[in-house]
């Protein structure tokens, strides 16, 4: 089953910086470990030119599959390539991730900027820190130890840290989990901001609020298969699989906690 | 009482009046423990992060013995070296027997794998924390273990200091591959053995006092250290 995500992107194009890269597509790709298939046979097409938001329960395989495209770790069968390329290093090197719970350095705010600025020498490397940080509104805590700061200052300091090297993919499993509004608010604003300057997006969440004001376009996974990859208007207007209506809704369990036995809806 | 009360006295006194015995002893002592201690970091520390990181059939064999080796008998040790570095022996031509450097590289074999063991634990414990990320950075593993060296750089201290410990107490391999000489290779624990066997207890208690002061003094540094960086987010 090819599912492939060809809806308008006009209005992502108005915004689109020159140096968008292609396509992500996977290929039969599949998940299994220790017996049991985690993903099983999910072909998608991602547009490069969208924020896509990876939506579904818990357990669906969301995070597992944000992994194997990052290349975090291998899919046991199938396969992923960037416009017809399978992934490669040189690929892979051009990706940045953001984790849920943001690991950080145990070192200072810039130091932690610094070091994925492996590239500069290293005398430019504070200097080019400094200016990343201050452009994410974070100059004010440059010399404290990450580790010490709030956990939007370290999710937003984590943000900056995989942008600084302005990937041309960023990742982002559940950047705002554990945030209240006002960080989840600017951490959606530093994430518009990388997209509009050319980075493709691909995140994680269980907010549906924060789906509707990010997405472009929904991958929703239900037991590690592939219920719906299409726009974000179609996909809230009118979910196509019984799951992503019941999980919009708020019905969708993939266990029933007291009964231990499947109530999820068919897809 | 009486006695035990006079050979503390004595044994103040020696280490007030700066003794150059004394103090040729205690820098002598300080010299090779130091010495083996940073020899055994600069082996066992990356050795026991690359263990944490990098996979390979038998990595659990070979931790445990790595585990097995830090509970290595010093006189063993001492009796392998003395055997290598003897005139008949592969390292002979060398000439170090009875030398300050036999008695390093005894007390660096004893305290590497000590050091390496405990490395291993710190850095394998960071490395849960981080393995993701330096995946997503794409880390080559020479960066990965040098970025656990410097995260667990507080963690690896207390590792630093269980090394320098234990070769600055240590006696036996000292003994066989030193010589114990005079003005040459005696330190304070083959002196502590020497001069307790004569019945000069002074001498040996004042050692004793200053290996228990030297002891304190470090470990005092380094809860210094750690519990300011731990203050400050960095342990």
């Amino acid at each position: 089953m090819l599912n492939r995500l060809t809806h308008n992107l006009d209005k992502s194009n108005k915004t689109l910086a020159p140096n968008r890269v292609t396509p992500i597509s996977t290929k039969n790709l599949s998940y299994k470990t220790n017996g049991q298939t985690l993903l099983t046979n999910l072909n998608i097409e991602i547009p490069t030119a969208t924020k896509t938001i990876i939506m579904g329960a818990n357990g669906a395989g969301k995070s597992l599959l944000l992994r194997i495209l990052h290349g975090l770790i291998p899919p046991s069968n199938g396969s992923i390539s960037w416009n017809g390329v399978p992934i490669n290093p040189a690929i892979q090197a051009v990706q940045a991730m953001v984790f849920q719970r943001p690991v950080l350095l145990r070192r200072s705010a810039i130091k932690n900027i610094a070091f994925v600025l492996k590239h500069l020498q290293k005398s430019e490397r504070l200097g080019k820190a400094e200016s990343i940080l201050e452009a994410a509104k974070l100059s004010h805590i440059a010399n404290t130890p990450a580790r010490l700061l709030s956990g939007g200052e370290q999710q937003r300091l984590a943000i900056a840290r995989a942008m600084a090297n302005e990937p041309k993919i960023l990742f982002l499993d559940e950047p705002t989990a554990s945030l209240d509004p006002a960080s989840t608010q600017i951490i959606e604003k530093m994430i518009e901001t990388a997209f509009n300057s050319g980075t493709k997006v691909i995140l994680i969440t269980h907010d549906i609020g924060q789906a509707r004001r990010l997405a472009d376009d929904i991958i929703f996974l239900n037991q590690g298969r592939l219920c719906e990859a299409t726009p974000a208007d179609s996909f809230f207007k009118k979910p196509k699989s019984a799951a992503a209506q019941a999980y919009l809704k708020g019905e969708l369990f993939l266990v029933d906690p007291v009964e231990n036995h499947e109530i999820s809806p068919k897809i | 009482m009486n006695d035990s009360e006079s050979i503390l006295t004595i044994a103040t006194h020696l280490i007030l009046s700066g003794d150059q015995d004394l103090l040729e002893i205690i820098l002598l002592s300080l010299q090779v423990s130091l010495s083996a201690t940073v020899i055994g970091c600069i082996i066992g520390l990356p050795l026991g992060a690359a263990l944490a990181v990098i996979k390979f059939p038998g990595r659990s064999f070979v931790t445990s013995l790595l585990n097995t080796f830090m509970g290595l008998p010093p006189v063993v040790v001492g009796l392998i070296i003395y055997l290598m570095l003897s005139r008949q022996g592969p390292l002979g031509t060398f000439g170090l027997l009875y030398t300050p450097q036999a008695m390093i590289i005894a007390q660096t074999c004893l305290i590497a794998p000590l050091i390496a063991a405990l490395s291993r634990q710190v850095t394998a414990d960071l490395f849960s924390e981080y393995k993701e990320l330096f995946s997503s950075l794409r880390l080559n593993v020479w960066q990965q273990i040098g970025t656990l060296i410097f995260e667990g750089r507080y963690s690896l201290t207390t590792s630093a200091l269980a090394g320098f410990g234990r070769a600055i107490a240590e006696v036996g391999a000292v003994m066989i591959v030193g010589g114990n000489i005079d003005h040459v290779t005696r330190v304070m624990t083959t002196t502590i053995a020497l001069e307790t066997s004569k019945g000069n207890l002074a001498l040996a208690l004042a050692l004793g006092l200053i290996l228990i002061m030297l002891a304190f003094t470090v470990n005092a540094l380094v809860s210094i250290i750690s519990s300011s960086a731990r203050k400050r987010a960095y342990a």
